[in-house]
């Protein structure tokens, strides 16, 4: 109801141009897939986590550096960073595109959050591999 | 960012009530949203009480009533009365839908008519619809053929052919759906809307239209179709019945099927 009265009054474009503005960015059909890849791969990926966690609450750190340093939970930990962060990086950049008008801010805030999930990915897998391989020690 | 309020001079107030008529039995109270263009003030909720038994069943009897024996300026659209036409899309109790098909008996209460929801307003219940109709010609909402047809009669088409369209020929560009999403409130210039994506499929389901891949070309975009959420307000909403939700998810599985 309002942004018209609040948009500047003299807009001489007609709204058939308005309308075709720069054209289709002919995109976007990967994103939604590799949204929805990450989405089915997080749901076994995350149970799993959430069942293994229980199975080693309360237990010390050499526990976990052993049971981090098998194969199956290495390589399944890594593939859920991937999958979580990559996943987060797709969802974010929607809902600010949904929600962040002006180009430049939706540009920066689109880079930034994807800069930072790269960050996180690269954070958590290091971080599993340090203790896989026992560099942590 | 995306507005969750209305600017200071879209904020409504209290407007005039007009009583309903002495010795009335069953009254019911209709709060309209009344705004002009000319005064420079903001929109104020009029109150009117009618006498049912002197009224029409539908929401638009009751404005029509309104209009020729209360008050004259009272602006609305309005045509076919029966559903056909599409002109008296406002929102009413809370949904977008037609004033004419809409019996008053169902809604409990005060009935409360608003313009469609996010649409710039021309005038009371009018919505300014410009933009969303240049959206609908920018699909291209014609058949696109090369191939010339049959001398004598139309591009021939079978009866499961045919059958893709049902559920789609049937909208009548209320845009009911599109002002009820979200994702056109917010992306509105953009984002095509419900509507115009269901339109744009229809030519896509013609097995007469040879223009598919261009159209799915036109399409392709994170805003005019992915802002798209599956939110389904649009298929709750429609007066007609129709599932624009449907018609949007089939574009985008067949542009996950070309790839």
């Amino acid at each position: 109801m309002s942004r018209a009265r609040t948009a500047p009054p003299s807009r001489l474009r007609s709204p058939l141009g308005r309308a075709r503005g720069l054209g289709s960015a002919k995109e976007g059909v990967e994103h939604w897939i590799a949204q929805r890849i990450t989405a089915v791969a997080l749901v076994p990926l995350a149970l799993w986590f959430v069942a293994a966690m229980i199975g080693v609450v309360g237990a010390d750190y050499d526990t976990m550096q052993d049971w981090v340093g098998r194969p199956l939970p290495a390589i399944v930990l890594v593939l859920l960073l991937i999958a979580t962060f990559y996943h987060a990086a797709l969802g974010l950049q929607v809902v600010i595109e949904d929600y962040v008008h002006g180009e430049l801010a939706r540009i920066g805030c689109v880079v930034v959050v994807r800069l930072v999930c790269v960050a996180l990915a690269i954070a958590g897998i290091v971080a599993v591999l340090s203790l896989a391989l026992g560099v942590a020690d | 960012m995306a507005e969750f309020t209305l600017p200071a001079n879209s904020k409504p107030g209290v407007g005039k009530t007009v009583p309903a008529p002495p010795g009335a039995k069953r009254v019911r109270q209709f709060r309209i949203y009344r705004w002009s263009p000319d005064d420079g003030k903001n929109p104020v909720i009029d109150s009117f009480w009618l006498d049912l038994d002197q009224c029409g069943p539908m929401v638009l009897d009751a404005l029509i009533k309104i209009k020729n024996e209360i008050d004259t300026t009272l602006t609305f659209r309005r045509s076919c009365r029966e559903g056909i036409c599409g002109s008296c899309a406002m929102n009413i109790d809370g949904v977008n839908t037609l004033a004419c098909l809409k019996a008053i008996e169902d809604i409990r209460g005060p009935v409360r008519i608003y313009p469609l929801p996010h649409m710039p307003v021309v005038k009371d219940l009018v919505p300014d619809l410009s933009h969303v109709y240049a959206q609908y010609r920018s699909v291209r909402p014609w058949l696109q053929s090369e191939s010339p047809p049959p001398p004598d009669r139309e591009y021939p088409q079978s009866v499961e052919e045919r059958d893709q369209l049902d559920g789609l020929w049937e909208c009548i560009l209320c845009f009911c759906c599109s002002t009820a999403c979200p994702s056109y409130w917010w992306n509105g210039d953009r984002y095509l809307g419900p509507a115009i994506l269901l339109q744009a499929y229809r030519w896509i389901a013609d097995s007469r239209d040879e223009a598919t891949g261009e159209r799915l070309d036109a399409l392709e975009d994170p805003f005019r179709l992915y802002r798209c959420h599956t939110i389904m307000n649009c298929t709750r909403t429609c007066p007609k019945g129709l599932n624009p939700a449907k018609a949007i998810a089939e574009i985008k599985k067949l542009l996950v099927l070309r790839r």
